[in-house]
């Protein structure tokens, strides 16, 4: 089957240079028969990064991706913690450049209205905004995101793109948090490969809302392929989360790339 | 993916009680482990986390076990040293149920390693030259049932355990979920200590772990049906091992325990 993973990032790997790492990443990817990885966030990582950390991580898989432009997309790290700074560097990494999705992490919740400008400009741009989303029992981190509070920014956004990270971490949770959100997909990776995951998340919102992601390299492509392999689903659903859906996706912003997608 | 046929140590049957899972009922289990060229599996009960009266949690494990054709499963009973005469449990599993070794989840049940009664269950076990199975946590911490949150066993006392029961043979079960530290790593270079790779994870993990522990230490372990199988039997292809040390970690190790 074809495999696009939306979800992997370039810290905790070996090598000198973000160009290293990637090539690192892919070389495991082309193990697992992974063709396309999305990657975001730098080499070194923090909660709540300023402007010029931001800007750093981008510019960090900005060289990685420049190395690796038939395997390799990026999405660009934004913080709603500084709007105009991180609008600054949507235009100019998505807009201007080559990337195609956002990625947000734990610095601000996810129905802060500090995020409203971000995901405009990002709808604008047709580009994807994955948002990392844990309900956890052990408590989340102060600005991290629960998939409801994703809803809720959904709800202001009906034409946005919106990915649920980690099927919000507490799965079972966050598949009902998303259901009435049909532009929300959910991303399968980061969390165990807990079985039932998939079924569920088929069962609830369609094989058409779920993209594969593996959260690579922190997780291994075995235990997040592992989810869509070993799901009692018709493979046909199966080829859906692991390509098709995330091709749907990026199809608009890689065409007005000059970028040809077949489906 | 693994040429030589598996020997899973790491399974469970019945139901967690918390979610039912596509491969909680022994048939479809049987089933997919079959699919995946598994030959035996060793087997505990997810019963045997919960319930008091273990010798029905063990006859039931037992008689299910010997009932499957599929895949050759032994059972591994459960053990809990709080409980009133453990010792009668462990001669019964060892002598009239003729199990290799016993399970032990001492988060669930409530006691810490450095316990006394812990130490004499130890000694008793290698005496008896079963197979001690120790499950370190059974599910993410972040994801558990809010009145059913068990941390993760604190390995700690166990070097100085090791040291003091000759003959004994442990597999730590689930115990490479987070970052690995320099005293587990140690500890699975002490002898008699063994590992498998259930929730083993990171890229290449695999590879790496060879490179700090013995290959002879490592066993194939699923944590199915809480995990989904393949999440086991795809890293053997994530990492670039030689042929050998894929059925080193498969099959032989497991055998000559």
């Amino acid at each position: 089957m074809e495999i696009w993973d939306v979800h992997c990032h370039l810290a905790s790997l070996p090598g000198n240079t973000p160009d290293a790492r990637l090539a690192r990443l892919l070389e495991f990817a082309d193990r697992m028969g992974v063709e396309r990885v999305c990657v975001f966030m730098g080499l070194t990582w923090s909660y709540d990064p300023s402007p010029a950390d931001l800007r750093q991580q981008n510019d960090e898989v900005l060289a990685a991706i420049a190395h690796y432009p038939d395997r390799a997309f990026g999405f660009v790290y934004l913080s709603p913690k500084h709007v105009r700074e991180s609008l600054d560097e949507l235009n100019r990494c998505v807009a201007d450049g080559p990337m195609v999705g956002v990625k947000l992490w734990v610095a601000v919740r996810a129905d802060a209205l500090e995020l409203d400008p971000i995901v405009e400009r990002a709808t604008e741009l047709k580009a994807v905004v994955l948002q990392h989303a844990w309900m956890k029992v052990t408590g989340n981190l102060p600005g991290e995101s629960t998939p409801i509070q994703l809803a809720t920014l959904a709800a202001r956004h009906p034409n946005a793109k919106l990915i649920c990270g980690h099927t919000g971490g507490d799965w079972e949770q966050g598949i009902r948090a998303v259901r009435a959100h049909a532009n929300i997909s959910v991303d399968l990776g980061g969390g165990d490969p807990a079985a039932g995951i998939t079924e569920m998340a088929v069962r609830e919102l369609g094989p058409e809302r779920i993209v594969f992601g593996s959260d690579a390299p922190g997780r291994s492509f075995a235990s997040q392929l592992a989810k869509v392999y070993g799901a009692a689903i018709p493979d046909d659903a199966k080829q859906l989360i692991f390509a098709t859906n995330l091709k749907r996706l990026l199809k608009p912003i890689l065409t007005d790339k000059g970028l040809s997608v077949d489906n | 993916m693994p040429a030589a046929s598996i020997i899973d140590v790491n399974i469970t049957l019945g139901q967690w009680p918390t979610r039912r899972v596509p491969c909680d009922e022994l048939p479809a289990l049987a089933a997919k482990l079959h699919q995946h060229n598994v030959i035996e599996a060793w087997a505990g009960s997810y019963d045997g986390l919960f319930h008091e009266d273990l010798t029905a949690v063990n006859n039931r494990l037992a008689d299910d076990c010997r009932a499957q054709t599929a895949v050759r499963l032994i059972p591994f009973g459960e053990i809990n040293p709080l409980l009133p005469n453990w010792q009668a449990e462990l001669a019964r599993c060892a002598e009239h149920h003729r199990m290799p070794g016993v399970r032990l989840h001492p988060n669930y049940h409530g006691y810490a390693l450095d316990h006394p009664d812990f130490a004499l269950l130890l000694k008793a076990v290698a005496e008896r030259d079963l197979i001690a199975q120790l499950t370190v946590l059974m599910e993410d911490d972040r994801m558990m049932h809010p009145l059913m949150r068990v941390a993760p066993v604190d390995l700690r006392p166990l070097a100085a355990l090791v040291e003091q029961t000759p003959g004994l043979r442990l597999i730590l079960l689930n115990a490479l979920k987070g970052p690995r530290d320099d005293k587990l790593i140690r500890l699975l270079n002490t002898n008699g200590v063994y590992c498998e790779i259930a929730m083993l994870e990171g890229v290449g993990a695999l590879e790496q772990l060879i490179t700090e522990v013995s290959v002879e230490k490592i066993l194939f372990g699923s944590h199915a049906p809480s995990l989904y199988f393949e999440s086991a039997s795809l890293k053997l292809r994530e990492s670039a091992l030689p042929v050998p040390h894929v059925r080193t970690i498969v099959q032989e190790n497991a055998r000559r325990l």
